[in-house]
């Protein structure tokens, strides 16, 4: 798909500037231009795209949707409305205590707050660019899977008493009324949506893949293998710790984990690192913290984490 | 005209109600602007992503930083 852009950048790289593509600063040169300008182009339309399709529906729609459903639809359903709508872990508190004012299940609560972080629009569109659109499907499906099953078992613990706050649970049926607007209003809110967000990330992408770059050109293969590869039974363990603290940072830190993945980084554990960095915030458990028991957010985090490790060694063991 | 702004203290709800602010100085009308941050309140109103865009007690808006001119729009039209 970017072959053309890859052979404009090989010219500029190698013949204009007449670098060999053997050395290491002509290689992590051309491995900078190509890829900072290839995940841009590619940030920006997907975020147009995710947030275009976004202006139908809103978080209130979700609620309403998922009133008074089965279980299993009910985890079905909040997993994969997290893909299309956002989430922002401000709203984590007005999210949960609505939902529960629906009488929507507090497992089925959980998996629409696993699959919504999890599946923002900057985490696709960086592995689209990065890994191509099989990664980006397997990490989308295997994230889904984390969510329902997740969802489930904290479901199935009886944790509505560990919920600090008393919700009166509604019994009004809640409408659901997907948003109305004109086509041009909708292209409108997804681009201010859109350069939004690419402002507060496009630095962080071009210093990722600044080091990334750098990594590519200058770390010897054998050092990244030993640390990451099969040699290390505990890499995906370490990987999924190691992502907790980075959410705001996923753009930033994907173009790493890419360049590590090429030098030898099982797959499985590049994905487990990449859930982690989404699903598992401590920002948002911070927050979920004014409203639930510690011991609720233990068994979240828990309950995800086991869920995304079991997920990593699963690849390393298949890939 | 009243315009309530329910938020519990995130980045956008502020943003918001600045820009509410200065939508109502430029839709030249008399509106109580107020701030919403207690969490049943907000919950009364049926929002579930904040920041939520109230007039007159109307859900008009939200999850979204609106503009100062799409404010104007809807004070305009409520």
């Amino acid at each position: 798909m970017f072959d053309w852009w890859e052979n404009i950048v090989d010219k500029l790289v190698y013949e204009t500037w007449g670098m060999s593509s053997e050395s290491a600063l002509g290689s992590a040169i051309h491995f900078f231009i190509y890829d900072t300008i290839k995940i841009w182009f590619l940030l920006l339309t997907i975020i147009f795209a995710v947030s275009f399709l976004r202006t139908w529906v809103n978080t209130e729609y979700v609620r309403a949707h998922l009133q008074g459903k089965s279980a299993l639809y009910g985890h079905v359903g909040a997993s994969l409305f997290g893909i299309i709508t956002p989430f922002c872990s401000c709203s984590a508190i007005p999210l949960f205590l609505g939902f529960i004012q629906a009488r929507i299940p507090v497992g089925v609560t959980f998996s629409y707050l696993i699959s919504a972080p999890m599946n923002n629009e900057i985490a696709i569109a960086m592995l689209f660019g990065l890994f191509g659109w099989k990664v980006t499907a397997i990490y989308i499906v295997f994230g889904l899977m984390v969510a329902i099953i997740g969802g489930y078992l904290i479901g199935k613990m009886n944790v509505e008493k560990e919920i600090l706050l008393e919700v009166k649970p509604t019994d009004t049926a809640l409408e659901a009324e997907l948003v109305r607007l004109t086509f041009k209003d909708r292209a409108k809110e997804a681009w201010r949506y859109t350069s939004d967000i690419f402002r507060k990330i496009y630095l962080y992408v071009l210093l990722g893949v600044g080091v990334g770059a750098w990594i590519h050109g200058y770390i010897p293969t054998d050092l990244i293998a030993r640390y990451t590869g099969e040699s290390n039974p505990f890499a995906v363990i370490i990987a999924v710790i190691m992502g907790i603290p980075m959410y705001s940072n996923a753009a930033g830190v994907m173009p790493l984990i890419e360049v590590l993945t090429s030098k030898g980084m099982l797959l499985g554990t590049a994905l487990s690192f990449m859930m982690a960095v989404t699903a598992l915030s401590l920002p948002e458990a911070l927050i979920l913290k004014k409203i639930l028991s510690l011991k609720l957010i233990g068994i979240f985090f828990t309950i995800v984490g086991s869920g995304i490790i079991v997920i990593g060694y699963l690849f390393n063991a298949i890939l | 005209m009243k315009i309530e702004i329910l938020g519990t203290g995130c980045a956008k709800c502020k943003a918001l109600e600045e820009a509410a602010k200065q939508a109502v100085a430029k839709s030249g009308k008399f509106a109580q602007i107020e701030k919403v941050e207690d969490i049943m309140k907000i919950m009364e109103y049926g929002v579930v992503s904040t920041p939520g865009l109230v007039i007159d007690g109307k859900v008009v808006s939200t999850g979204k930083l609106l503009s100062v001119d799409e404010i104007v729009d809807l004070i305009k039209a409520n």
